[in-house]
């Protein structure tokens, strides 16, 4: 699998990372070789395997839908981690023209 | 005679016997960290005030005669990846820098219940992704046994801490090896439970269907006491499974007589150092005399764990790291026209290089177009492998394998080479995608005074079984009393 500087600038902008050109330059290889590498799956046959998404014999567990206040802490605390908060709000930049 | 000599169960039970104070103990640990962490240079953050507050907590109640917990006045270093309120977490990463933690991770909590004094957090590589802890924002951790080298990772601050003995216990994760391999490269015990025997509440999640939580110590014992105070089901995880916890310790007093071990054939390579390989040879002679027996197994699928890791891993990573974005925590950039460009710069900034190229790399393998050659791909290949661990527990009881292929290696030896790192964890991660607990057990020094590990691999929930063959192998060799030159020297002030 050739893996071109495109190729990169498209997944970066998928995972929402800023890349420098040099980033750019030095992410190509390494992720070519590790594909590469990747590739020899393609020898096993799977063709009547299923799939292991995780290995618990469980499928869904369910609980009362009842908000926990605090679960992860207080409003308070929570919001001074925030880079910038007003009131109980988040803040972020205008995200409708 | 000093603190560093005993173990986490014989310091509990002086405690508790008042032949000494919590504070004393906690003191003399705090100590020890501030002599021997400027050459290790284990943790990221060392809770001086708040560990001492903790110890004379446990003093008062004894003081008062109420009942204290199974791990009171036992000292505990910390991943720092796992939340303890009111401190700091920063999984080593810039993104976090500053974060405090608004609660307790589900094991946090049942350790403070059970009397454990936090003594800190410690190093890692940037949201545990890495094998040698030199992947951390705040710098490289250093083995104990040799500073030119690297303690393993991803939790190798944990691993250094208790090897140097500055606490007599700590904490890890292991997604593909991060508890056992720098517990073997630093010469002492290191447990990745069974997926789903420790809740991951509280744990930054890297690849949510291989995490787990476990303990690092310097004795079988030790480990058991541990494991029992953080096991068991929790309802803000719902893979931590309601499975009876077993009395650890009263299993450790059974007897090997019948144990079926299985040698892997596949993990017997030439690529493993000859010391390693002796090493491993010699302890099983060792398993073998005191009544276990050894026969030669196969796990097929083996030379594509790694394959399979590398794309499963970082494809859960991408997704769990996608909250990072400069948003509700963490690292925002300070220049950005439009939410978009905040997101990518703020993530752009924080985030390490190997965590990016994770990032970019699970990004790719679910990208559209690719998800069935890689992802779902990966998934098939995972079931073939954990068949064949179902197929092999048919036959044996255990399957034994070194943790490593190579003891620790120098700094900045394997940085310019992802592959080469990643293959370092080429014994670790079939543990992980099939979901078994696996131990790593110390088993010997290389000719240049350098640990060698020995894994053991169980059934699913069977961490007893593991925990039993190492107790009884330490009472044949002595590889988990040794030290490294600079925890055993007398220059400290840690004295009973």
């Amino acid at each position: 699998m050739k893996i071109t500087k495109k190729d990169v600038e498209h997944v970066a902008r998928l995972a929402r990372l800023a890349l420098s050109e040099d980033e750019k330059a030095r992410y190509t290889a390494p992720l070519e070789s590790i594909l590469e590498y990747i590739d020899k799956l393609n020898k096993v046959d799977t063709a009547h395997v299923p799939p292991t998404s995780h290995v618990l014999p469980m499928s869904n567990v369910w609980r009362e839908d009842q908000a926990e206040p605090n679960r992860l802490g207080s409003q308070t605390d929570i919001l001074k981690n925030a880079p910038e908060a007003e009131g109980p709000f988040f803040k972020v930049k205008k995200v409708i023209e | 005679m000093t603190f560093a000599h005993l173990t986490a169960t014989e310091i509990v039970k002086k405690i508790r016997a008042k032949e000494f104070t919590a504070k004393a103990v906690a003191t003399a640990y705090l100590d020890r960290i501030k002599l021997l962490e400027p050459k290790i240079k284990a943790f990221n953050e060392v809770f001086n005030a708040q560990a001492l507050k903790q110890a004379e907590a446990v003093d008062s109640r004894l003081a008062k005669g109420e009942a204290v917990g199974p791990l009171a006045g036992v000292p505990i270093a910390i991943k720092d990846n796992l939340m303890i309120r009111g401190e700091h977490c920063t999984c080593s990463s810039k993104i976090l820098q500053g974060l405090t933690a608004t609660y307790d991770a589900t094991a946090i909590k049942k350790l403070r219940g059970a009397g454990a004094v936090f003594v800190g957090h410690t190093n890692l590589d940037e949201f545990a992704m890495g094998s040698s802890t030199e992947n951390s924002a705040f710098g490289a951790t250093r083995n104990p046994w040799d500073p030119e080298r690297i303690p393993g990772g991803s939790s190798g601050g944990s691993a250094a801490a208790v090897a140097a003995r500055m606490a007599p216990l700590a904490l890890g994760s292991d997604t593909g090896g991060s508890i056992r391999q720098p517990a073997a490269l630093c010469g002492v015990l290191g447990l990745k439970p069974t997926y789903g025997r420790v809740s991951r509440f509280g744990l930054i999640a890297f690849a949510s269907s291989l995490d787990q939580i476990g303990p690092f110590a310097a004795s079988a014992e030790d480990c058991a006491l541990l494991l029992h105070v953080i096991a068991g089901s929790d309802g803000q995880d719902s893979t931590a499974v309601d499975q009876p916890v077993p009395d650890y310790a009263a299993e450790l007093k059974k007897d090997l007589n019948g144990l079926r071990i299985g040698l892997p054939k596949e993990y017997f390579i030439a690529g493993t150092d000859k010391e390693i390989d002796k090493a491993v040879r010699e302890a099983l002679k060792t398993l073998q005399g005191l009544g276990a027996t050894v026969k030669e197994i196969s796990l097929p699928h083996t030379e594509y764990c790694l394959a399979v890791y590398y794309i499963l891993a970082p494809s859960e990573a991408s997704s769990n790291l996608s909250r990072f974005d400069g948003v509700r925590y963490g690292h925002r950039a300070a220049q950005s026209a439009n939410l978009l460009e905040l997101y990518e710069k703020s993530r752009g900034e924080g985030f390490g290089p190997e965590v990016k190229r994770r990032i970019m790399l699970g990004t790719y393998a679910l990208s559209s177009g690719y998800y069935d050659a890689y992802y779902a791909k990966a998934q098939k290949v995972r079931t073939l492998i954990k068949q064949d661990f179902d197929k092999a527990f048919e036959q044996v009881d255990v399957i034994a394998t070194p943790t490593s292929p190579s003891a620790a290696f120098k700094m900045g030896e394997k940085v310019a080479d992802p592959l080469q790192m990643y293959l370092s964890d080429i014994f670790t991660i079939s543990c992980n995608l099939a979901g078994l607990p696996g131990l790593s057990i110390p088993c010997g020094l290389t000719a240049g005074h350098l640990p060698i590990g020995l894994q053991l691999l169980g059934k699913p929930f069977d961490e007893a079984t593991l925990l039993r063959v190492a107790h009884h192998y330490e009472q044949a060799a002595d590889w988990n009393r040794r030290m490294p030159p600079v925890a055993a020297s007398g220059k400290e002030s840690a004295r009973a």
